[in-house]
């Protein structure tokens, strides 16, 4: 996994509540066995027609809108627990998004795949798209470290809720899977015992 | 220190608790499919480990599956690669898989309690968000991403932090022509779609208790709809009798022991839950969905709210009636309807497909309905045969199918047209499920069969009111 401490970036706004995985990446392209590629299919079926033709009002679509930051409505990525809604966001280019509330399985894949789910408050998340709008050139800065979502043209800083222990490892770029097989043993010794 | 039947099941699977607070917990059982495991096996492969415990790996094809002629190679090659690649990776690692054609291939979520794999006081999860079914066994069971699959692949266990518990009771008896999918729905719509989030639930009530396995699977499944990780119910009578003599299940003195264990599993009295509900089973009506989240459903008598619910953004509920084709305050009662799937691992058991047929016997679907069934798993299909429910089904004009997950999520060829609407006895109703700008309303299988009977959307009390 890529380390994530910084970033400095424009910023994209989808503010539809309840954006599910199957928007993010419906099934009929799960079908790949490996991780890559997934950023073709991105919200397939809002990005594009039928025939392949691009919708000019989705806003992926729309070049006045760039960036590596994800601004979307409440509950997003809630439905299957497919990773391959993380992988896509992160093929596509995004590091971060922000939402005023992400469902449980898709925040967790989306840590574990260096892609930061910047959780703010209503009021913030209403701000932040209203600043977009004002101003879809406007820098945002996301610090991990601080844990401080901000915006320098303005002052307007939001301050998000991270794991400790996710944090750690997203700053470092660690996989859960080194610590638990660092746990060998106390695996065996728990299986023993019952 | 009293405590939940969740409390129990989960601090008796913690091996430490690592640093930063999250508990290291062991994994009992861990179902593998097609689609959310290549990328885990690759991980597996570039680090150079095995599956550390390959016997409590349990792999089936079932996703992208064709539900005809599955003695034929499969036709669409991606699918087919998957299906491929399952079949390489579980030779690689040494695991038991359940491959086409495998008397015992099915839905993941359908074959583990048919299977008896699935018991009482285990943990158990799978790549896939609906595995939260198998709570209806006084399990702690949850859908997780394919890292954390490598993760359980590689070591059977997870690291988690522990989710707070909410309690929904249901008390009271059902009306005729409800089903548990109408409770779910229901808790669903008043819960919202995101009212879990957080959250693992325990299912309560006389309305619960007095429900069949098959039944209860149907709640515990939609848990995930509501945003919950995970849903369950104490085991009981009803749930041991079910699992005994099954093909994996304890057997003769040793299943014995085990109940004594199981019978341990429920909350004690005075337990605490950071959140409760209470609902009145006799409230419930047949629900429908009429939007693009299971969230949004109403009793088939209701109609359409005006408008967006407080704190909820009134573009959505626009955008959401728009791509439905449905308007605000509108009732849905007597909309035509062109296609109907049952199947799906929320409601494609043995007594799923026993009701829809006791329900059409002798009748005929409507000339303009298309109609599919599709069987949970291999041994519900050869049960429904054996039953002679597939003659019922095939005299009515329903097409009874292979078994697979089919139309719930289109990743085979069983697609739903755009703009079509679909009646459907699955989980998801979002934008595009069932193919593109297919637009679903979940409903029970008795619903479901009134509508392919009726070819538009009907109220399936009435039925039950006559006789």
């Amino acid at each position: 996994m890529e380390k994530f401490t910084q970033i400095r970036s424009t910023a994209i706004p989808l503010p539809i509540e309840d954006v599910d995985t199957d928007q993010i990446i419906p099934a009929r392209f799960l079908k790949a066995t490996t991780r890559e590629g997934f950023g073709d299919n991105l919200f397939r079926d809002w990005r594009y027609t039928s025939d392949g033709q691009q919708k000019t009002d989705f806003v992926l679509n729309n070049p006045t809108y760039q960036g590596q930051i994800l601004v979307a409505g409440k509950n997003f990525g809630c439905g299957s627990s497919r990773e391959h809604a993380a992988w896509a966001l992160y093929d596509y280019g995004f590091r971060v998004v922000v939402s005023s509330f992400f469902a449980d399985i898709f925040r967790g894949n989306a840590l574990n795949n260096g892609l930061l789910p910047v959780q703010v408050t209503p009021e913030a998340l209403h701000a932040i798209l209203q600043a977009i709008e004002q101003d879809p050139a406007t820098d945002f800065v996301v610090d991990l470290e601080n844990q401080t979502f901000t915006l320098p043209a303005t002052g307007l800083e939001a301050s998000f809720d991270i794991d400790p222990f996710r944090k750690i490892c997203m700053i470092n770029g660690y996989d859960d899977i080194d610590y638990l097989l660092s746990l060998k043993s106390e695996i065996e010794a728990f299986e023993h015992a019952q | 220190m009293s405590k939940t039947l969740f409390d129990k099941i989960w601090d008796a699977h913690v091996i430490k608790v690592a640093e930063g607070g999250l508990d290291v917990l062991y994994i009992d059982r861990h179902f593998i499919h097609e689609v959310t495991s290549p990328q885990a096996f690759d991980g597996l492969k570039q680090r150079n480990l095995p599956v550390f415990r390959p016997l409590q790996t349990i792999a089936t094809a079932d996703h992208n599956v064709p539900t005809k002629d599955q003695h034929l190679p499969i036709q669409e090659k991606l699918s087919r690669d998957q299906v491929e690649k399952l079949r390489e990776n579980c030779r690689e690692f040494g695991l038991e898989l359940y491959d086409l054609g495998h008397p015992y291939q099915g839905i993941v979520h359908v074959i583990g309690p048919e299977l008896g794999i699935t018991q009482p006081g285990m943990t158990i999860v799978c790549g896939d968000s609906h595995t939260s079914t198998h709570g209806a066994f006084g399990t702690i069971a949850f859908g997780i991403g394919t890292s954390q699959v490598e993760q359980v692949m590689a070591t059977q266990c997870l690291l988690q932090r522990k989710p707070k518990c909410m309690r929904i009771t249901v008390d009271g008896a059902l009306q005729d022509g409800v089903l548990s999918k109408d409770i779910i729905l229901y808790i669903i719509s008043k819960l919202t779609a995101a009212g879990g989030t957080g959250y693992f639930v325990e299912y309560a009530g006389s309305a619960i208790r007095a429900l069949s396995m098959e039944a209860r699977m149907t709640i515990c499944n939609m848990s995930i709809e509501m945003g919950a990780r995970g849903g369950l119910i104490a085991p009981d009578a009803t749930t041991f009798e079910y699992v005994r003599g099954r093909k994996f299940a304890p057997q003769g003195a040793d299943f014995e022991a085990a109940v004594s264990k199981w019978e341990q599993l429920y909350t004690d009295v005075d337990a605490q839950f950071d959140l409760e509900y209470h609902f009145d089973a006799s409230e419930i009506g047949p629900m429908l969905t009429y939007g693009t989240n299971p969230g949004m459903g109403i009793a088939v008598s209701e109609h359409v709210p005006d408008m967006a619910l407080p704190g909820d953004s009134p573009v959505s509920f626009d955008k959401s009636l728009t791509y439905m084709g449905f308007k605000a305050g509108e009732s849905l009662l007597g909309k035509t309807i062109h296609h109907v799937f049952i199947g799906s691992c929320t409601n494609s058991r043995i007594e799923d497909l026993r009701l829809v047929a006791e329900f059409i016997q002798g009748k005929q679907k409507a000339g303009h309905v298309q109609v599919m069934v599709v069987p949970g798993s291999q041994q519900v299909a050869q049960q429904a045969i054996a039953e002679g429910l597939d003659k019922i089904f095939s005299d009515a004009g329903f097409d009874f199918r292979e078994p697979g997950c089919s139309a719930c999520l289109g990743m085979n060829e069983d697609k739903i047209p755009a703009g079509a609407y679909c009646v459907s006895t699955s989980n998801r109703n979002f934008e595009g499920r069932q193919g593109p700008g297919a637009r679903t309303i979940l409903a029970s299988p008795l619903t479901a069969a009134a509508v392919a009977l009726a070819g538009k959307i009907v109220d399936v009390r009435v039925h039950f009111n006559q006789n």
